[in-house]
């Protein structure tokens, strides 16, 4: 237990062990430690953020299908009046067809009245000529009365 | 212990000798074969047990760690990588707690002094004659004188403690000026008026830090050291004698395990304090 050269040896190799720890095993760990710090910070951030996002478009997600809805029953409504509508149209052009056709089968009716008239008239004075003749054989020259005829004739 | 019938006395000093290398009396260089031969080598000799094995331990220490550092990676760790960040990342917190300047040169000189005090500490937990048989059946010299717990060595501990004495006067001289670590010396605590008893006061103060880092250290792992030598001294008295002394060399190196670890710690967190100390202005 002497104090001699060995001291000065432990102090030489102390100092080189310590500027070798503090040149090359220090800082790579420290800075590994640090640099997985970092991404665990980050991760965690990310994940932060991820769980915002997914609030974010599960909200939007419920926005849209509330609008969808919406829209759909708007369409539904839509669609509604419109039929409706298209009813009232069929509706009134039946009954305009109806009205046009009972026109037209007036104006037949009352052209064949007319037509049948005539013919009537015609037929009736045959008919009264054939009559007086009959009756007045003899003395009525149908010559000589054609003018009292034809008076007649027209006033029937 | 050896076969070679030593006596209780001859065998425990045996053990506490190093095996220094230097200039005998009669002039040649050679190992010291006895203690007083040691000690006639004055200054000019070196124990080459402790020499080897603080630089055998440092070289394990800093094998593993560079090997974890070059590489160390901000993803998974491995195992290695997993222990030594643990280490590193303990330290850190200590230099963080204790010591308030920003110097790059404090937490990686923090973590050398607590893993090679370590290191050489846990030499300790090797029952005492394992080595030194070792040492002496390689050598061939049954008498070789062989440590190997250098930190039972006063000269480590005090290598150690000079060499962070250094650095306390050269920060205190950085941070202060010449000037400013000269009035810290002179001019408290009672002003310039009591100058000599100021510098007396200051003086012993810093003196009183690497001696006590060093004394502590080697007092401690000496003690250790002893009980287990007296402790395997009972191996060579009978069966019962033996076996008690199993069960007690048992508890005890269970009991330094966490002796070698607080020692080691408590070198690192005075030399922090201390390099604390010298970086502040005003204490």
């Amino acid at each position: 237990m002497n104090i001699n050269l060995t001291l000065i040896g432990q102090s030489i190799t102390f100092f080189f062990f310590v500027w070798f720890c503090m040149k090359y095993v220090w800082p790579p760990i420290v800075n590994a430690l640090e640099a997985r710090r970092k991404q665990i910070a980050d991760g965690l951030a990310a994940a932060d953020r991820g769980k915002h996002e997914l609030e974010l478009s599960a909200k939007r997600a419920t926005e849209t299908l509330h609008e969808a809805k919406q829209k759909a029953a708007e369409i539904i409504a839509q669609a509604e009046k419109r039929a409706a509508q298209v009813i009232e149209e069929a509706k009134d052009t039946a009954r305009l067809e109806g009205e046009r056709q009972i026109a037209a089968a007036k104006s037949e009716i009352e052209q064949e009245i007319m037509r049948a008239r005539e013919q009537l008239r015609g037929e009736v004075a045959a008919l009264v000529v054939a009559g007086a003749e009959k009756i007045l054989r003899r003395e009525v020259d149908a010559k000589a009365h054609a003018d009292l005829l034809e008076a007649v004739k027209n006033e029937l | 212990m050896s076969a070679e019938a030593l006596s209780s006395t001859e065998y425990i000093k045996h053990h506490l000798q190093n095996l220094t290398y230097g200039q005998k009396a009669d002039g040649t260089w050679g190992f010291a074969h006895s203690a007083a031969e040691a000690k006639e080598m004055g200054f000019w000799a070196i124990n080459v047990d402790t020499m080897g094995w603080s630089l055998v331990l440092g070289f394990i220490f800093f094998y593993f760690f560079t090997k974890a550092a070059r590489r160390a990676t901000a993803g998974i760790p491995g195992p290695l990588q997993n222990f030594v960040e643990w280490v590193v990342e303990f330290i850190d917190n200590s230099v963080r707690g204790s010591f308030s300047g920003r110097n790059p040169l404090i937490a990686p000189l923090a973590l050398t002094i607590f893993v090679w005090i370590f290191l050489m500490n846990a030499m300790d937990l090797l029952p005492v004659d394992w080595l030194p048989q070792l040492a002496a059946w390689i050598s061939g010299n049954p008498h070789l004188y062989f440590k190997v717990v250098p930190t039972t060595d006063p000269n480590a501990t005090f290598g150690m403690s000079i060499a962070v004495f250094l650095l306390v006067l050269y920060y205190s001289v950085k941070m202060k000026g010449v000037g400013g670590f000269v009035g810290e010396l002179t001019l408290q605590p009672f002003g310039k008026w009591g100058l000599p008893a100021n510098l007396l006061l200051e003086g012993v103060n810093l003196i009183a830090k690497p001696v006590s880092l060093a004394l502590r250290l080697f007092g401690n792992m000496y003690a250790g050291e002893m009980i287990f030598i007296l402790i395997a001294l009972m191996f060579s008295g009978g069966m019962v004698l033996a076996f008690t002394g199993g069960v007690l060399q048992w508890a005890w190196a269970v009991f330094h395990i966490l002796i070698i670890t607080l020692q080691a710690f408590i070198f690192m967190t005075l030399t922090i304090v201390y390099l604390d100390m010298a970086h502040q202005e005003h204490h």
